[in-house]
C-alpha cells in the first residue's frame, strides 16, 4: 500500500489486518508513535492524518492508503524543533516521555480543530465562530490523552504556551 | 483477527455490491469494529470501506436536515446549520468519545455502535449477545454500567450512544439502502429492546446501508444535553438526559420531548413522562413527578439501583433548568 509519510512517499506490503500505528512502528521504522491501551482509550497512538488527529491504533492501514500521515517523527523541521516541542521542554510537558509524541500530535491537531471552529463540550456559545483555548477548553480537548505520570500541569503549560487564549485569538 | 477482503464503496451501489454478502460489515471510522474484530467478536471475510460514501449534510426541504451516513462526528458537531439549529446533537456528539475517535468515527457507524457490557468483551464469560443461548453473565456479576429499564432475563446491557439520544428525543428517521431497495426508520424502531434476542439490536437487516439520518425541522423550544459519568470526561455516560421543552407566556408546558441514555438497550424516548407533563404548568413538582412515573417500573440490579435516583433527579434538573432560561 502506498501513502505519504511525514511527507516522503512510501510503500509497504502487509497483512491486511494491520493498524496504522503497526504499520508506522513495524513496518516503517518509525517507532516515536506509541502503542498504550490498543483501544482508542489512551491517545500514545495519536496521529495526523491530512492533518486531523486520529488513534492510530484504532486504523486500519489498508483505510488510509493515499493519504498524508504525520508523525511525531515529521513536527520538526530539519534540526529546527516544533514551537510546541521546544514549549513542552521549556515547560517539563514530560516525565517518562511515553505519553508525550501522542500529547504532541494531538495539541497540534486540536490547534487546527479551533481555527476551523470546531466546538468542544465545554463551548459556550455553540454558535460562536471564533473560539479561543480557554484553560477548560484545553483540558477538554486534550482529554483523548493520558498521562499515567501526572505531567499535565507541565502538558497544559507547555501547550497553552503555544497556542493558549492570550495568544492571538483564531477565526474561521 | 480474521483474515477480511478489504473494499473501498466510491457509492451506495458499490458499497451494496460487496456488502450485501453474510460475512461482509460496512465499515465507518472502525472506531468500534476493529476493536470487536481483534478480540474476534465479529469475524467479517469482506470488510466494505463506506466512509467515502454519503457524506454530505444537506438542508432537506421540509426544513430539516438530511445527514450522510458518512459523515464524520466532529463535522456533524462542526456544521454550522448544526450548531445554530440543532445544539442538542452537537451537544451530545460532543459529550462522547474523544477529539481522536470523533474525527474518525462516522454516524453510521455511531448508530450501529455496539454495547460497552464488559462480558460481551469477554470470550470467556457467558454473554447471550455474543453466542445465543450461553447466558448474561451480567445479570449476576458487575452490573453497575447495565439496564434498568426495558431489560430481559436474557440481556441486560445498554446502548452506549450519546449521539442517538439526541436523534431520538428529535425523532429523527434513518434511511437504509439493501438489496431489496430503500426504506425509511423511525429512529424508535431503529434499535430493539433486547427480549429473548438481544444478538438481534436493530431493525437494520443484515447487507443493508445506512445511507442518512433525517432530522426533522427544529422545534420550538430550549434544549438541553446532560451526561453524568465517572469522569468529568471521556467516559461513556451513566445516565445522559437529552431534553426540548416549550413553555408557554402562561408557563404551560406546549410541548416537550424527553430521551434517556445509559439506562436501556436502546436509546429510551421518555413518553410517559412526556405526555403527563404536555399541558401542564411547568413546575418543580410536576417536573419531578413526570420523571418518578417515567422510573416507576425500573428494575434494579445488584450494582446499578443508584441509577434509578440519579436518572429522577437529571431529568427533574433539566428540565426545571429549561423552564428557567424560558421564563
Ligand atoms: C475509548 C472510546 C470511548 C468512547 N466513548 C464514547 C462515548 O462517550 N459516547 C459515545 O456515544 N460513543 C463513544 N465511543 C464510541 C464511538 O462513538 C463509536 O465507536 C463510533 O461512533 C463508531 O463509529 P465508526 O464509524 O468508527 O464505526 P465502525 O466501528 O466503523 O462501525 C460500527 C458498526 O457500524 C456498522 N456500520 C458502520 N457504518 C455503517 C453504515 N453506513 N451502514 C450500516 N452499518 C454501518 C459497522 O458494520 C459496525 O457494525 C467511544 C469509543 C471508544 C473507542
Ligand atoms: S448484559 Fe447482554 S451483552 Fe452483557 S453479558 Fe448479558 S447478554 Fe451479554
Ligand atoms: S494506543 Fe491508541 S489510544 Fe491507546
Ligand atoms: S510523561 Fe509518562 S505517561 Fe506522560
Amino acid at each position: 500500500m502506498d501513502l505519504t509519510v511525514n511527507g516522503k512517499p512510501v510503500s509497504a506490503e502487509v497483512d491486511i489486518r494491520t493498524s496504522l500505528l503497526d504499520l508506522l512502528r513495524e513496518h516503517l521504522d518509525l517507532p516515536g508513535t506509541k502503542k498504550g491501551c490498543n483501544q482508542g482509550a489512551c491517545g500514545a497512538c495519536t496521529v495526523l492524518v491530512d492533518g486531523v488527529r486520529i488513534n492510530s491504533c484504532l486504523a486500519l492501514a489498508v483505510q488510509y492508503q493515499g493519504r498524508s500521515i504525520t508523525t511525531v517523527e515529521g513536527l520538526a523541521d530539519g534540526d529546527t524543533l516544533h514551537p510546541l516541542q521546544a514549549a513542552f521542554i521549556e515547560h517539563d510537558g514530560f516525565q517518562c516521555g511515553y505519553c508525550t509524541p501522542g500529547q504532541l500530535c494531538s495539541a497540534v491537531g486540536m490547534a487546527d480543530e479551533l481555527a476551523r471552529g470546531v466546538p468542544s463540550y465545554v463551548t459556550d456559545v455553540l454558535a460562536a465562530d471564533t473560539l479561543s483555548l480557554t484553560h477548560d477548553e484545553l483540558r477538554e480537548r486534550m482529554s483523548g490523552n493520558l498521562c499515567r505520570c501526572g505531567a499535565h500541569n507541565g502538558i497544559v503549560a507547555a501547550i497553552a504556551a503555544t497556542y493558549g487564549a492570550d495568544r492571538p485569538a483564531v477565526s474561521a | 483477527m480474521t483474515p477480511f477482503t478489504y473494499f473501498r464503496a466510491d457509492d451506495t451501489a458499490g458499497a451494496l455490491r460487496t456488502g450485501a454478502g453474510a460475512d461482509a460489515r460496512y465499515l465507518g471510522g472502525g472506531t468500534n469494529l476493529v476493536d470487536l474484530m481483534r478480540e474476534g467478536i465479529e469475524r467479517p471475510r469482506t470488510l466494505v470501506d463506506v466512509t467515502a460514501v454519503s457524506t454530505e449534510i444537506e438542508d432537506d426541504a421540509d426544513g430539516g436536515l438530511v445527514i450522510g451516513a458518512g459523515v464524520t462526528n466532529t463535522a456533524l458537531a462542526s456544521d454550522r446549520r448544526v450548531r445554530t439549529r440543532y445544539p442538542l446533537v452537537a451537544r451530545a456528539i460532543l459529550a462522547g468519545a474523544s477529539a481522536q475517535i470523533r474525527n474518525m468515527a462516522t454516524v453510521g457507524g455511531n448508530l450501529l455502535q455496539r454495547t460497552r457490557c464488559t462480558y460481551f468483551y469477554d470470550e470467556a464469560a457467558a454473554c447471550n449477545k455474543r453466542v445465543p443461548g450461553s447466558g448474561c453473565d451480567a445479570r449476576e456479576g458487575f452490573n453497575r454500567i447495565h439496564a434498568i429499564l426495558g431489560a430481559s432475563s436474557a440481556c441486560v446491557a445498554t446502548h452506549p450512544s450519546d449521539l442517538c439520544i439526541a436523534l431520538a428525543a428529535l425523532d429523527a428517521e434513518v434511511t437504509v439502502v439493501g438489496p431489496d431497495g430503500e426504506r425509511r426508520i423511525a429512529f424508535a424502531d431503529l434499535h430493539l429492546l433486547p427480549g429473548e434476542t438481544p444478538e438481534r439490536e436493530t431493525s437494520v437487516r443484515q447487507g443493508e446501508l445506512i445511507v442518512a439520518v433525517h432530522l426533522p425541522a427544529p422545534p420550538v423550544g430550549r434544549s438541553a444535553y446532560r451526561k453524568v459519568r465517572d469522569r468529568a470526561s471521556y467516559a461513556f455516560a451513566l445516565v445522559s438526559v437529552a431534553a426540548v421543552l416549550d413553555v408557554g407566556e402562561d408557563r404551560v408546558v406546549r410541548d416537550v420531548r424527553l430521551a434517556l441514555g445509559g439506562v436501556a438497550h436502546k436509546p429510551w424516548r421518555a413518553t410517559r413522562a412526556e405526555a403527563m407533563l404536555r399541558g401542564r404548568f411547568a413546575d418543580e413538582a410536576a417536573f419531578a413527578a413526570a420523571a418518578a412515573a417515567e422510573l416507576a417500573d425500573a428494575a434494579p440490579l445488584r450494582d446499578n439501583g443508584f441509577k434509578i435516583e440519579l436518572a429522577r433527579r437529571t431529568i427533574a434538573a433539566v428540565l426545571y433548568e429549561l423552564a428557567g432560561e424560558a421564563a
